[in-house]
């Protein structure tokens, strides 16, 4: 028992071990595999199973797209090509129809010459929406900026281009990278002036005119200035009153005027040669920003402590959020005809982009909802202790959080639209799966084509709303660690 | 002092400035010009539609929808034929658009759940697949779905006369057919058959109803057997077995309808150019539900996937502390607080699948879009009527789906306090 | 708050230069003030209107649109064509969105009454009928007892499809499509056993079949269908334009005035009616509100009736169609323009 005495010290090891090699299923390929793939029955089904999936659809799909053809004049051809190459009997993709009729699919049917205009509209849209969705960071402004403005001169390049144009490309999108890089706050006069110039470049026309329209406004801030400030009742009274008599008579001589003088015209482009994904785009982009301002009123009137202004945009959100897009689709095109004057008798697109606007506008005003009520509590009691008006409140205070926090609902809104837009097809325009698709095979070269087009159109989609998600998420994540 | 502060309180005489300066009246006068400016909006909208119709010759009258229909749809849930009124073929698609919207919705929940759960699994390759299936669904529009759908139905499988003859290929199973119209599943008949309950031209077989009667039946039993043992565990801490019962209940009722009425299965047979016998699912049918479901499915797996991560990470750690397994601290822990954060999303859902089917029209799937707001709209030429209709009846449809689910949002709401 | 002003200013701009006031009357006035038809086609039939790929409409019914552009504006190439869908076309017409409605659209009763619509003509008379692939053995529409068949919703194809099955006590199982090319798809596929629309759809679409023999259109033609241009109900004169085009048209192959010899027969034709249908002689122009060379432009846009069958659907095209009743009444058809005087 007592064995243990002074001098016995307990054994400690004094030298380290070197230290083993963990058993080679502990390590490498096989403990990754061990771990991710095949820990425990369950787990080695779901990776048997997946490698049949994998396997299978490989099998089924890889004969079909490894056979295509792309060089051939009409489906009859690619067929014979194909029993030529593989034998008889072989399936083919025949993307020959894709490779003859890709314009169609991005342009429908806009005059070949003018593709410059729709793919300068596109490089500018980057501009426009730089100081919106690309603000968070100087270096993603800058990027977005030089890679749109190369990408869209070299386009222009290749499409048809008057010199001119491709000389004002390269200044715009100087003076865009410039002011990105020292006046940021400044990139919003683009955004202003954009829907202007994306409408005449679009549709052609005179320039003046809207230009005279948007000088309008001009007219009326001349006018508050021109009042002394203490008449401000008078001087807005006044100011409207003649923005609007120089809208109604005097917008139209002024332009012509100017048009005589100084000839500033694009080949007017009819509504109806839009197809494809510049009309999916078109109304996309401008349902987006044209329901954004009144999904936020109809937000804020929703949350509104007026009773009457809350039933209504109640009322308004509920029944827009009811029905689904296709009846207000065919409102737009059969039944928008009953509800307007007698006679009346506009632009089919534009009656689309109102109900498109309309649609999104009530789910949109139910995501910045949700962002106004995430808001603490404690801002909007901030705002009222610092004494400012509901309008000063929302405008400095509440609505940018708002809307920061809303921003990826506000995309996926946005994602949903662009997706929408191909219902168009159903009431007679040609969107890019079905209008454009349907009349390419009404051709009699390209009858019976199907899944081709499905597959190119599909694509497109898949890579504009997943980098529009993926974007969003970025967002999220960068607004998420501003907060912390 | 007193005096001033009285003065101070005395209103002053009211002008008419104030109606717009004073802030107890503003908000009134801004609600009364907003009252008459909508007010104005709505006559506005329905005078010029009067005068449009009074100019076209036409009039509001939803008298045609009583008369023939003369056309004929191809999945029914109550009998129609061309001779009936278009009253009839519209209660047909809207009943078409409920049925498919309620299968999709079910299907939908199964799929997006397991695929949010498999996304969040260890496995590396299966978590990847997931996300993957995810990210094309929710990014391509569902109409290409539908179509592409469709279209594999329509290619992949074979035409009903592949199953003729000697050679022909054998019902899968001996009793489903797939063909590229519709599936061909055996139907049940009984032999000792007890009728039918006749409601008008509806007969719903009395068999049916005992089934569902039995069902319905064998579920509140569980709940009360469950009861009883979940208050004697409390009670005495030992829980009794209650499987052996809840299986019975189950198992047993249908296995006594099968001996009493001596039910067999109809397998179907190919007559003529189809087959007859047995029961058979379109393939429009089923092409929009799969293609409902799978991409709601990947919307709600993201909504499933959120929900569950939303729940902080220190839930399960305790419940594993606690010594509950994987599959009951899901069960037991996660789920039912990320019910809170997945069910209001998912009412949307439900929403949106429901507003999508009005698509069906792509596979030719004659739902209420394809009767009332398509067929019947265009034969009679009452566009305007048929489509009002068709939206309120939309309307009435989601507003009632939000309204239910709102009741159960509130519900699980409860539990958080 | 700026952005949406600015957008009002852009929707204003649209609108202004969108907007038109249509009906209440003269749509030739219209027409030539606008200097420009807009006429409403359908969204893609091959042989009756189709677009290749630089967006030039061609077709049976898009050569009475040119024509009508000729005979009013004096140039065959000032239409704009609105693709129409079944559902959307006669919307589109009655509400003045467009001219003139040259879209394969059949002639009925209540079209012509109920909905306010006037038919100018018959271009084209059509007829539905079945088509099913050889290798069913089936030679007759009786022996479709049962079958299934493909069939384009919202046309009066629909209604005939039933009210024939029921005439004749068969069943039969419909699987509903949205347009022809899904409907060929899914006939190709065989996913129905026949395929039903008008006759001269049927031909076009087994025209452009890999294997077209394999294909059969049964005899049977279970319905009648007229086709031809349609206009609004109340504006007589603008409907006497295109009713009268058509038959200058029609006329014009009667007589044996073709593109080619126009010109020639317009300064030393014999024939009076000749001479009155070219405006050599008579002022028939001036009465329906145009001038006297009207029928000759008309005419010389896309050649006349027999040529503009002949080059769009007839024989020597992939469509293949035979005149059949669609002939001159003087061949035993019935295609007969009133006369010209």
């Amino acid at each position: 028992m007592s064995e243990i005495h002074a001098q016995s010290v307990p054994y400690v090891r004094d030298t380290m071990l070197p230290p083993a090699a963990p058993p080679s299923r502990q390590t490498g390929v096989v403990r990754w595999l061990r771990m991710n793939l095949f820990s425990g029955w369950f787990n080695t089904v779901l990776t048997i199973l997946g490698i049949g999936i994998i396997w299978f659809l490989f099998h089924h799909f890889w004969p079909w797209l490894s056979h295509s053809v792309w060089k051939a004049d009409s489906v009859q051809q690619c067929r014979e090509i194909i029993a030529a190459r593989w034998g008889e009997g072989a399936t083919g993709g025949c993307f020959a129809v894709i490779r003859e009729r890709w314009h169609q699919y991005l342009f429908g049917f806009y005059p070949r010459a003018g593709y410059w205009r729709p793919i300068m509209t596109m490089g500018l849209l980057f501009i426009a929406i730089t100081p919106v969705l690309f603000s968070v960071s100087p270096a993603i402004r800058r990027w977005v900026l030089a890679a749109t403005g190369l990408i869209t001169i070299l386009l222009m390049g290749v499409a048809e281009t008057p010199d001119w144009s491709v000389i004002l490309m390269w200044a715009l999108f100087g003076i865009a990278l410039l002011m990105a890089e020292y006046a940021p706050r400044r990139l919003f006069i683009f955004t202003v002036l954009y829907p202007v110039v994306a409408i005449w470049l679009l549709w052609g026309g005179s320039l003046w005119y809207p230009l005279m329209l948007l000088a309008g406004f001009a007219v009326g801030y001349g006018v508050i200035r021109a009042v002394p400030p203490r008449r401000s009742g008078l001087a807005t009274f006044l100011a409207i009153a003649a923005a609007v008599i120089w809208w109604l008579f005097l917008a139209e001589p002024v332009s012509g005027l100017l048009q005589d003088m100084a000839a500033m015209r694009l080949m007017p482009v009819d509504s109806n040669d839009f197809g494809g994904f510049l009309l999916a785009v078109v109304i996309g982009v401008s349902g987006i920003a044209m329901s954004l301002p009144l999904g936020i009123v109809l937000a804020l009137a929703r949350r509104s402590d007026m009773f009457l202004v809350h039933i209504f945009s109640v009322i308004f959100i509920e029944f827009i959020r009811g029905v689904p897009l296709i009846t207000l689709l065919f409102v737009a095109s059969l039944l928008l005809n009953y509800f307007l004057p007698p006679g009346t008798n506009f632009d089919i697109i534009l009656r689309v982009i109102i109900m498109v606007t309309i649609f999104a506008a009530a789910y949109m005003a139910e995501v910045i909802r949700g962002g106004l009520a995430a808001l603490p509590r404690g801002q909007y009691e901030a705002a009222d202790s610092l004494g400012l008006n509901y309008w000063q409140a929302q405008r400095l205070i509440i609505l940018p959080q708002a809307l920061k926090i809303s921003i990826p609902g506000i995309v996926g809104t946005f994602i949903g639209m662009f997706k929408d837009t191909t219902l168009v097809g159903l009431i007679g325009l040609f969107d890019p799966l079905k209008g454009i698709s349907d009349f390419v095979r009404s051709n009699f070269a390209w009858k019976g084509i199907y899944w081709e087009p499905f597959i190119f159109v599909g694509l497109i989609f898949f890579v504009i709303c997943f980098s529009m998600s993926r974007y969003s998420m970025y967002l999220e994540r960068r607004l998420s660690r501003e907060n912390r | 002092m007193i005096d001033r502060a009285s003065a101070g309180r005395q209103d002053p005489p009211f002008r008419l400035s104030m109606l717009i300066y004073d802030k107890r009246y503003r908000s009134l006068t801004f609600q009364v010009i907003v009252f008459i400016l909508v007010m104005s909006l709505v006559w506005w909208l329905i005078n010029n539609t009067i005068t449009n119709l009074a100019n076209l010759g036409k009039d509001i009258d939803f008298g045609f929808l009583f008369s023939r229909a003369g056309y004929d749809i191809p999945q029914q849930v109550i009998p129609y034929n061309s001779d009936d009124t278009h009253f009839r073929a519209a209660l047909i698609g809207l009943l078409n658009t409920l049925l498919v919207s309620f299968l999709g919705c079910i299907a939908a929940t199964i799929v997006g759940v397991t695929v949010g759960v498999l996304r969040l699994s260890n496995n590396w390759l299966f978590a990847r697949l997931m996300t993957i299936y995810v990210e094309i669904f929710r990014n391509i529009p569902l109409l290409l779905w539908i179509l592409i759908i469709f279209a594999v139905f329509t290619e992949i499988t074979p035409a009903p006369r592949a199953y003729r003859g000697e050679e022909g290929i054998d019902l899968f199973l001996g009793m489903v057919a797939p063909t590229n119209r519709y599936t061909a599943i055996p139907a049940i008949i009984a032999a000792r058959s007890p009728g039918a309950l006749e409601l008008g031209r509806i007969a719903i077989p009395w068999l049916a109803i005992i089934f569902i009667g039995l069902l319905v039946a064998a579920v509140m039993l569980r709940r009360a057997i469950n009861a009883r043992a979940s208050r004697i565990q409390e009670r005495t801490g030992q829980r009794p077995v209650t499987w052996p019962v809840n299986l019975a209940l189950f198992v047993v009722p249908p296995i006594a309808l099968w001996i009493i009425f001596g039910l067999y299965l109809e397998i179907p047979q190919l007559a003529g150019f189809n087959f007859s016998g047995g029961i058979s699912v379109d393939n429009s049918f089923v092409a929009l539900w799969l293609a409902l479901t799978l991409y709601t499915g990947a919307f709600i797996a993201e909504i499933v996937r959120a929900g569950i991560l939303s729940v902080s990470k220190g839930q399960s750690e305790a419940a594993f502390a606690l010594g509950l397994r994987p599959n009951r601290t899901m069960n037991l822990v996660i789920l039912p607080q990320a019910l809170r954060v997945i069910v209001p999303p998912l009412i949307s859902q439900y929403l949106n699948l429901t507003k999508n089917s009005s698509l069906a029209i792509a596979v030719g799937y004659m739902d209420l879009r394809g009767t009332l707001g398509g067929t019947t709209a265009n034969q009679t030429g009452r566009e305007l009527e048929s489509i009002l209709l068709m939206m309120l009846v939309y309307l009435a449809i989601s507003l009632l789906i939000s309204g239910a689910m709102n009741i159960y949002n509130s519900r699980v709401r409860l539990k958080e306090r | 708050m700026k952005r949406t002003v600015c957008f009002g200013a852009a929707v204003a701009t649209l609108l202004s230069t969108g907007a038109g006031f249509a009906d209440e009357g003269d749509t030739l006035a219209e027409v030539k003030g606008r200097d420009q038809l807009i006429c409403g086609v359908n969204a893609g039939l091959v042989g009756f209107a189709s677009p290749d790929a630089n967006g030039n409409w061609t077709g049976f019914d898009i050569a009475i649109c040119k024509a009508v552009a000729a005979a009013v504006l004096g140039d065959p190439t000032k239409v704009k064509y609105v693709p129409t869908t079944g559902q959307t076309r006669f919307t589109a017409l009655a509400s003045g969105e467009v001219d003139i409605l040259s879209r394969n659209s059949t002639w009925t009763f209540s079209r012509d009454t109920d909905l306010n619509l006037d038919f100018a003509g018959i271009n084209y008379y059509d007829g539905q009928g079945f088509m099913v692939p050889r290798s069913l053995g089936v030679s007759s529409a009786k022996e479709l007892g049962g079958a299934t068949i493909c069939i384009q919703t919202g046309t009066t194809t629909e209604l005939n499809l039933a009210d024939y099955f029921r005439a004749n006590n068969m069943e039969y199982q419909p699987v509903n499509i949205d347009s022809n090319a899904e409907g060929e798809q899914q006939y190709m596929a065989g996913a129905c056993d026949a395929y039903t629309t008008d006759a001269s759809g049927l031909a076009a679409t087994r025209a452009a079949f890999a294997n077209p023999d394999d294909h059969i259109i049964l005899p049977e033609i279970i319905s009648k269908e007229p086709l031809g241009p349609v206009v609004r109900h109340g504006d007589n004169n603008w409907g006497d334009i295109v009713r009268w085009t058509l038959y200058a048209l029609i006329a014009a192959e009667e007589y044996g005035v073709t593109s080619a010899n126009i010109d020639e027969l317009a300064s030393n034709s014999e024939n009076p009616e000749v001479q009155r249908l070219l405006g050599t002689t008579g002022d028939l122009g001036a009465m329906i509100g145009l001038d006297a060379d009207w029928a000759k432009r008309a005419i010389k846009a896309s050649g006349n009736y027999g040529e503009i069958f002949a080059k769009t659907i007839g024989e020597e095209t992939p469509i293949g169609l035979a005149r059949g009743l669609n002939a001159q009444w003087t061949q035993g058809g019935l295609i007969y323009a009133m006369p010209f005087r």
